[in-house]
């Protein structure tokens, strides 16, 4: 016997899965590089860990998803974030650690991660030559 | 948790063009490739866009694959899955556009479309129950169970204005009243799943698309009226449809969604599944109770109706598939939001199946009201070969012909009737210039002479003659008495039937008297078929100028009927011809020609 709160709690398990399958005109696109470099350079699992958590926290018009090479290789893996009226955000040497608090802290939070951007890598990479 | 879903349609349309042999391809590709816990491959019920399965749909970005065979899922897997770039090639071209891939919902197939009915078709898997409870599936239970009254229930249904699916249009609420007024010990819900219009199969895609809405309908419908007790009539011809149910309603038990005590409110409700034998009479709700009760399927006269005296002579309820599919929405949002769609007597929508000469074969949910241009032209995509619309049959073998004059009335209960044909369960049949309407006539005639049960003469008799009128028409032996006759004897048997088979027998015979009485006074006065399909009135014959004596005609005619020599123009021997129009299809420079 499944009470209304069971099946509350199985419909909220359901709605961030099925969620997926409306999120085609998501307003905010995470993709992923996951041309053969990406693949190589550890793509898969910051994919798996976006979509995953994404689904897990209910995080809403959101999607995530892959693209071609970027160009980029050595920086890879790369994750871009377009969302609607602001600049394109461009995450490099992603990881799974990281992929988790581009969820929470700029997906979820709305204050990108400076540190993990293009642009303040490569500056550290200067300085440190 | 996966990344992406795959849903790939498990319909009896796409099956039966492969597409579980696609389901088998993805999943060895994918495990192949290491995508097992990354990517969902989900078997789901009808998208709608049967005239190009197997369809598949690839989430999160939307992408609609279509006729994807075994073969193309190595390159879908390995591209798109993988490495994120869409097979171009199979992409619904629809959905391709000079700015890039637009979404489903823009297109024309899906834009006008609002789905109630449909809304979980294509869309989740109907095997898993707890797809269907991550919809809001079972809320709608729930609702009614803990915070409403029967009579809430039945005041909202009544409110929303909410018809029977079936055909026929009667008030839902209003029937579930008459039944919960009635004192008995037992009362019964049944589900009318015995979809049996030809080209009409909206209740199969519901039921093997999204088979738990039934099971909630019949629940909230149990609780109701006070009953514990449902039965669906599904026709056995529909095995996909009768797995799945069976499969969701042991879900549902194993969920506590149906059987004793249901959410803890005391509430016992129960149901059955009973395979119908293929009769097309058991679609009449008193002959499908006599098939339930394990009788011979035959009607009987109506009153006592169902409500009183029904199922076992106990008060009943019955609702077709499409009616049961629409209720939970309507108790979750509201009279007034099914209200506000629709005409001001037929409110929601109605769902159709599309079928004969149109390029989108397929179901399609419409708001009330929508005309048939737009159903034909807009949503259905048009006449395929440039062709001219002739005439839409809508109600199956119960209904009539709409012709090109009423293409902008707006489609509902009412005005369908006014114009003389039916809503019927939905089948919308498209005719254009070459299809014979005297022959489409004598067609459904020669359908409801099949399946006239024979319990009363008004049909058994009846519907034999007109057919046999009929026959002498498109043999061109007949007279323009005959005719007066036929139109008689149509007014005879949807007088004095005994059920809705008989009384509405004669419907394709008025309606295309009635639009396209030129047809019929041209295979009886000039012994000619304007459309060229009636074979006694047509004759094959060779243009001289035109014929190159290529030959060609003469060695693919199976009766030998072709004669001449090479590079000499040829002869059609009348005596000889079966007019089968080989001759007509392989000629390749239009000498030939049907008179």
């Amino acid at each position: 016997m499944k009470s209304l709160e069971e099946l509350k709690a199985i419909r909220e398990k359901m709605q961030g899965q099925l969620g997926l399958r409306e999120e085609e005109n998501a307003k905010t696109r995470v993709l992923v590089g996951m041309a053969t470099c990406g693949i190589a350079a550890g793509a898969r699992p910051v994919l798996n860990e976006l979509a995953d958590k994404v689904q897990s926290d209910h995080v809403k018009d959101v999607m995530v998803s892959q693209t071609g090479c970027i160009g980029l290789c050595q920086y890879e893996p790369i994750v871009e974030i377009y969302e609607p009226g602001k600049e394109k955000v461009t995450y490099v040497h992603m990881d799974k650690e990281k992929a988790d608090r581009v969820v929470k802290e700029h997906l979820e939070g709305g204050k990108p991660i400076v540190e993990f951007m293009l642009h303040t890598v490569r500056a550290n990479e200067a300085k440190n030559k | 948790m996966y990344r992406s879903h795959v849903l790939v349609c498990g319909g009896t349309g796409c099956t039966s063009s492969g597409s579980l042999k696609v389901i088998d391809a993805l999943n060895s590709e994918i495990k192949k490739n290491g995508l097992d816990d990354e990517v969902q491959v989900v078997e789901t019920g009808c998208h709608g866009l049967c005239a190009l399965g197997p369809i598949m749909m690839v989430y999160p970005e939307g992408t609609l694959y279509t006729r994807v065979s075994d073969k193309d899922v190595p390159e879908i897997v390995s591209e798109h899955l993988l490495k994120g770039r869409p097979v171009k090639r199979l992409i619904y071209d629809e959905t391709v556009t000079d700015q890039g891939i637009r979404s489903l919902n823009e297109t024309n197939f899906y834009k006008k479309q609002t789905r109630i009915a449909l809304r979980n078709c294509g869309v989740i898997n109907p095997e898993n129950i707890e797809e269907y409870i991550g919809t809001g599936g079972y809320e709608a239970l729930g609702k009614v169970l803990t915070t409403m009254t029967p009579d809430d229930v039945i005041k909202v249904l009544t409110d929303s204005g909410l018809r029977g699916r079936g055909g026929a249009g009667f008030p839902t609420g209003r029937k579930w009243m008459f039944a919960k007024g009635n004192k008995a010990d037992q009362k019964y819900v049944c589900c009318n799943a015995d979809e049996g219009d030809p080209g009409a199969f909206m209740d199969r895609s519901v039921l093997e698309g999204d088979p738990h809405v039934v099971l909630e309908g019949m629940a909230i419908a149990g609780y109701t009226i006070g009953s514990t007790q449902g039965y669906i009539y599904v026709r056995a011809e529909y095995p996909i449809a009768v797995q799945r149910l069976q499969i969701a309603i042991d879900q549902a038990h194993e969920y506590g969604m149906l059987g004793k005590n249901i959410f803890d409110t005391g509430f016992d409700f129960d149901i059955e599944l009973r395979l119908g034998a293929g009769a097309f009479v058991c679609g009449e709700e008193t002959a499908l109770m006599h098939s339930i009760e394990g009788e011979r399927g035959e009607p009987r006269p109506r009153p006592p109706f169902p409500a009183v005296k029904g199922l076992f002579g106990k008060p009943t309820i019955l609702n077709n598939v499409e009616t049961w599919a629409n209720v939970p929405q309507i108790i979750l949002k509201g009279a007034d939001w099914f209200a506000s769609m629709g005409t001001e007597k037929s409110k929601g929508t109605k769902v159709f199946a599309l079928g004969g000469k149109i390029n989108n074969t397929g179901l399609v949910e419409i708001p009330m009201g929508t005309t048939l241009r737009e159903i034909i032209f807009d949503i259905g995509g048009g006449i395929p070969n440039g062709k001219k619309f002739k005439a839409a049959q809508t109600g199956g073998p119960s209904g009539g012909c709409i012709s090109a004059e009423n293409l902008d009335v707006p489609i509902d209960y009412d005005n369908l009737i006014a114009i003389g044909s039916m809503m019927g369960s939905g089948g919308l049949i498209v005719m254009d210039e070459d299809n014979c309407m005297v022959d489409i006539a004598k067609f459904f005639l020669e359908f409801t002479v099949d399946e006239s049960c024979g319990k009363c003469s008004p049909c058994r008799i009846g519907t034999k003659r007109m057919l046999e009128y009929l026959t002498k028409i498109t043999e061109g032996k007949a007279t323009m008495e005959d005719l007066d006759k036929l139109e008689e004897l149509c007014y005879a048997v949807k007088d004095n039937s005994l059920c809705a088979l008989g009384q509405t027998a004669p419907n394709p015979v008025l309606s295309t008297m009635r639009y396209f009485k030129d047809e019929y006074i041209a295979h009886i006065r000039d012994k000619k078929c304007p459309a060229g399909v009636c074979k006694a009135l047509i004759g094959f014959h060779i243009d001289k100028d035109k014929c190159r004596g290529c030959t060609m005609c003469a060695r693919n005619c199976p009766a030998d009927a072709i004669s001449g020599s090479v590079k000499q123009p040829h002869v059609i021997d009348a005596q000889k011809c079966i007019k089968c129009g080989t001759c007509m299809d392989v000629c390749k420079f239009g000498a030939i020609y049907k008179e």
